[in-house]
C-alpha cells in the first residue's frame, strides 16, 4: 500500500527543503516528490499543513521495566504517537535498569509488540547504574544500544567518566549525562533563588549544574570523547556549551520545553508538577534558553517525559518525586512558546527534533530522503487547542500545562509507512 | 449567669463575623491584607479582655471540631491551639502523626480526608514541608489553619508577636523592627516580615551571611550582618531560635562563635534605645540567642506573646469557622 500526501509545505532541515509538493510512500518508504495520485494510493491531504520527518524526542522515560503503575512501553509510545513523535530514546533508569543485553531485548521486544513508535535503547554507562563500574557497552551496543547514560543520577565519579568517554569512542557512541553537583543540590526541591527563598523551599543553585557541565566538558575535551550535556536549564551551562563547541569539543545539548517556557515562580502554587529536575529556573535563565536555541547552542528539544501515577505526585512537595510527562505537549509549546513569538522558524525548529537528534544518536531518521524511512509528522500549525489530561495516551498525567491553550499538533503520524495516528 | 446570657454578651462585644471577611484558610500572611490583619488583631484584643474577664468557656464554636494534625514536635503552639478551641466551645481532637496510618504508607491527602469525613470543621496543620497547608487546602472542603509549614509561614506566630508590639507601642507604623538570627530556616521571620510590612514597619533582617539573603532587599527588607551596627536604631528585636534540625549543613563554625556575634545580653541591651521591646518566639535557647537576664527582664515580652498567642488562636478560629454551617 503506497500513501500519497499531497498539497503540503514539506519542510525536511536534513535537505534544507521547504516546499509545497507531494509526497509519495512507498513499500514503507519516502518513494518520490512531486508525485500525482494514480488512484491506488491511500490520499492524506495536507493542504494548509506541514510535512515533516517523523518527530524524534531523545529523552523520554517509559519506566517499563519496573514502574508499570507510571508508564509502559505501550502507553508511552503511544503518548509518543500522539504527540507527533515517530521515535523515542529510552532512559535506562528502570527497574532493572537497562544495564544488560537482556533488558535491551526485553525493551525492544515490548516495542516490537507496540507497534507504535520506533524505540532506541539508552544504556546505562555503569553496572546497575551504580556509578562504579563501566557496563558492559559492547555487549550493549551489539543489542542495539545507540547511546549510554546513567540518567536519573549523575555520573559521578570523574575516573568513571573520563573512562566512559574513552571507552565509548571505540564505538562511537556518545556519552550522556545528567550534570548536577549532588551536593549542592541535596533536599533541593526547587531552584535557588528569590523564590525559593520567599517560600522557604530548599533551593538547587545553578552552579550546581554549570559546575559539573564545565567538568564534562572539560573531560571530554581532554578524551577526544562525545559529550551529550542532558536537559541544559542555566545560561552559564548553556554559554559553556557555546564556548567548548567554538574549541571543537565534542559536545551536543538538548532543552525541554518548560525550561524555556516557566520560571521557578511556578512554585508559588506549591503544586509538584511544578517540580522537575533541573528546576524551573529565573527568567534570565529561561533566556539563556531561548537564545542558546536561536544560536544554535542547543542542538535538539527533548521532553524528558518523566511519569509519575497520580499518588506519587500528589504529595507532600519534598516527597512528589521530580519530572512531569511531555511527550503529548511538547509540539504545542514549541509552535506557541518558540514559532509564534518569533524566535525560531519552523525549519529551525524541525531541524531540534529531527535531524539534529539523529545526528546526535547516529539512527538513521530525521529526514525525508529518498529511500529513508517513512516515518512522517503531518502538522497542523495553527490549530488552537486545550491541554486536557483527561485526553492522554499517557499513563500518567502530570502536566503543570492543564488548561494551556496551545497552538499546532500533530494530525497525521506515519511509522515506516504505516498510518499509526490520525486525527483527520 | 447562664449559657445564653453568656452568648449573649459576647455577641454584643465581638458582633457577627464581618461580610469583609471571606476567607476560608489560614495559610500565611503573606496573603493577607492589612485590613484583614487588622480585624484578625482586633478581634483577639476582645478575645483577650474576654478571658483577663475570667471568661474561658465562651460557647461560639460549639458543635464544631477542631482537629490539630502536626508532623513535627510542638508543645505550644498546640496547646495553644487546642485551648484556643477549647475556649470558644470547640470540641479538639489531637491527631498524633506517629501513630497514624501514615507510618503504614497511607499519603497525607487520603489520612486528611479520613478525618475531615469524621466531621471535622477545621484542621490546624504543621507539617515539615513548606507547601503541606496548601496541598490540604485544595483537597478538603474545612478550613485548613497553616500552624507552621517548614521554614515558610507560621502566620499566628506572626500575628501574636504583631499584637504583642502593637499592644506597647499602639501602631506599628514608622516602627523599625529586627529580625535577628536563623532566618533562612525561620518561617516565623517569614509571617513577621509580611505582616509587619503591611501595617507598614521598617524590617530589617539580620544574622550570619549564611542564613540571611541579601535577596531580602528585592521585596523591601533591609538585612544587616551586624547586630552591634542596627542596634541603636531599633524599636523592636524578635529573637530567633537557631533551627539546627532545619540545617542540613553548618551555617556557622560554633555556637560560641554565633553567641558571640549576635546573642543579645546585657552589654548589648545598653546601647539599644531606652524602650526597646525584646520579644522571642520560643523556644529559646538561653545564653544563644538571648542571655537570661535579658529573655527575663524589664524589656522582655516574652511571656505576654505567650498569652497573646491564644487570643490570636481564638480569632483566627472564630473567623475562619464562625460563620460557617
Amino acid at each position: 500500500m503506497s500513501i500519497l500526501i499531497q498539497n503540503g509545505r514539506v519542510i525536511d532541515p536534513s535537505q534544507q527543503m521547504d516546499r509545497a509538493t507531494n509526497l509519495l510512500i512507498a513499500e514503507g518508504r519516502i518513494a518520490a516528490y512531486d508525485a500525482e495520485p494514480n488512484g491506488r494510493e491511500e490520499i492524506i491531504d495536507a493542504a494548509g499543513k506541514i510535512v515533516a520527518p517523523g518527530l524524534i524526542d531523545m529523552h523520554v522515560h517509559l519506566r517499563e521495566p519496573g514502574r508499570e503503575e507510571d508508564e509502559t512501553i505501550e502507553t508511552g509510545t503511544a503518548a509518543a504517537l500522539a504527540g507527533g513523535f515517530t521515535s523515542i530514546a529510552c532512559m535506562p533508569n528502570t527497574d532493572p535498569p537497562i544495564d544488560s543485553q537482556g533488558t535491551v531485548e526485553f525493551i525492544r521486544g515490548q516495542a516490537s509488540r507496540a507497534d507504535n513508535c520506533n524505540i532506541f535503547v539508552v544504556a546505562c554507562v555503569s553496572k546497575n547504574r551504580e556509578g562504579k563500574e563501566l557496563a558492559e557497552i559492547g555487549r550493549l551496543v551489539e543489542a542495539g544500544a545507540v547511546a549510554f547514560t546513567d540518567d536519573g543520577s549523575p555520573i559521578y565519579d570523574p575516573e568513571l567518566m573520563r573512562r566512559a568517554f574513552e571507552y565509548c569512542l571505540m564505538f562511537d557512541k556518545p556519552v550522556l549525562n545528567h550534570s548536577e553537583i549532588r551536593e549542592l543540590t541535596e533536599r533541593g526541591v526547587m531552584h535557588e533563588g528569590l523564590t525559593s527563598l520567599l517560600l522557604g523551599l530548599p533551593g538547587m543553585p545553578p552552579a550546581a549544574e554549570d559546575a559539573m557541565a564545565s567538568r564534562d566538558i572539560a573531560l571530554a575535551e581532554a578524551t577526544g570523547g562525545r559529550f551529550h550535556l542532558m536537559h541544559v536549564s542555566t545560561g552559564n551551562s548553556i554559554d559553556a556549551v557555546r564556548r567548548a563547541k567554538r574549541r571543537g569539543v565534542r559536545v551536543t545539548t538538548e532543552v525541554c520545553p518548560h525550561h524555556f517556557t516557566l520560571t521557578d515562580e511556578c512554585l508559588r502554587s506549591f503544586d509538584s508538577n511544578f517540580k522537575m529536575k533541573p528546576p524551573l529556573r529565573g527568567a534570565g535563565h529561561v533566556k539563556g534558553c531561548i537564545d542558546g536555541l536561536v544560536d544554535g547552542t542547543i542542538d535538539a528539544i527533548v521532553t524528558d517525559h518523566a511519569p509519575h501515577a497520580k499518588e506519587k505526585k500528589m504529595q507532600e512537595l519534598d516527597r512528589a518525586p521530580f519530572g512531569i510527562v511531555g511527550l503529548e505537549t511538547a509540539l504545542g509549546l514549541v509552535v506557541t512558546r518558540l514559532i509564534e513569538p518569533g524566535y525560531l522558524d519552523w525549519s529551525a525548529v524541525l531541524a531540534k527534533m529531527t535531524c539534529n537528534p539523529a545526528r546526535i544518536l547516529h539512527i538513521p531518521k530525521g529526514t525525508l530522503q529518498i529511500g529513508a524511512d517513512a516515518d512522517v509528522t503531518v502538522i497542523d500549525p495553527a490549530v488552537r487547542w486545550t491541554v486536557d489530561p483527561a485526553e492522554f495516551r499517557s499513563k500518567s498525567t502530570n502536566t503543570p500545562f492543564t488548561g494551556w491553550e496551545l497552538t499546532g499538533r500533530a494530525e497525521v503520524v506515519i511509522v515506516g509507512g504505516r498510518v499509526k495516528l490520525s486525527r483527520q | 449567669m447562664k449559657g445564653s446570657d453568656v452568648m449573649a454578651t459576647e455577641a454584643v462585644e465581638l458582633g457577627h463575623v464581618p461580610q469583609s471577611w471571606t476567607r476560608r484558610h489560614l495559610l500565611g500572611l503573606e496573603e493577607l491584607t492589612a485590613e484583614e490583619i487588622t480585624l484578625i488583631l482586633d478581634k483577639a484584643v476582645v478575645f483577650k479582655r474576654l478571658m483577663a474577664e475570667g471568661r474561658k468557656k465562651l460557647q461560639l464554636l460549639a458543635g464544631k471540631t477542631c482537629v490539630t494534625l502536626f508532623f513535627e514536635d510542638s508543645t505550644r503552639t498546640r496547646t495553644s491551639f487546642m485551648l484556643a478551641a477549647r475556649r470558644l466551645g470547640a470540641d479538639t481532637l489531637d491527631f498524633s502523626a506517629s501513630t497514624s496510618s501514615l507510618s503504614k504508607g497511607e499519603t497525607l491527602v487520603d489520612t486528611a480526608k479520613n478525618i475531615e469525613a469524621m466531621g471535622v470543621d477545621v484542621v490546624v496543620m504543621r507539617h515539615r514541608t513548606p507547601g503541606t497547608p496548601q496541598l490540604l487546602a485544595q483537597n478538603l472542603a474545612c478550613s485548613v489553619v497553616n500552624a507552621g509549614d517548614g521554614p515558610h509561614e507560621h502566620p499566628t506566630q506572626g500575628l501574636l508577636d504583631i499584637m504583642t508590639i502593637r499592644e506597647r507601642r499602639g501602631s506599628l507604623q514608622g516602627l523599625t523592627v529586627a529580625l535577628v538570627g536563623d532566618i533562612a530556616h525561620s518561617r516565623t521571620a517569614r509571617s513577621n516580615i509580611w505582616g509587619l510590612k503591611k501595617l507598614g514597619a521598617h524590617v530589617i533582617v539580620c544574622g550570619p551571611s549564611t542564613l540571611v539573603s541579601p535577596r531580602w532587599a528585592e521585596v523591601g527588607v533591609e538585612y544587616s550582618y551586624s547586630l552591634d551596627d542596627i542596634l541603636p536604631r531599633v524599636d523592636v528585636l524578635n529573637l530567633l531560635r537557631i533551627q539546627f534540625e532545619r540545617q542540613f549543613s553548618r551555617p556557622f563554625p560554633s555556637v560560641r562563635e554565633y553567641a558571640h556575634l549576635y546573642a543579645m545580653n546585657s552589654e548589648r541591651l545598653a546601647r539599644t534605645k531606652h524602650d526597646i521591646l525584646i520579644l522571642a518566639p520560643g523556644p529559646i535557647n538561653r545564653g544563644v540567642e538571648v542571655t537570661p537576664d535579658v529573655a527575663d527582664g524589664s524589656h522582655s515580652a516574652i511571656l505576654e506573646q505567650v498569652t497573646n498567642g491564644v487570643a490570636v488562636r481564638m480569632a483566627v478560629l472564630w473567623l475562619l469557622t464562625g460563620n460557617r454551617k
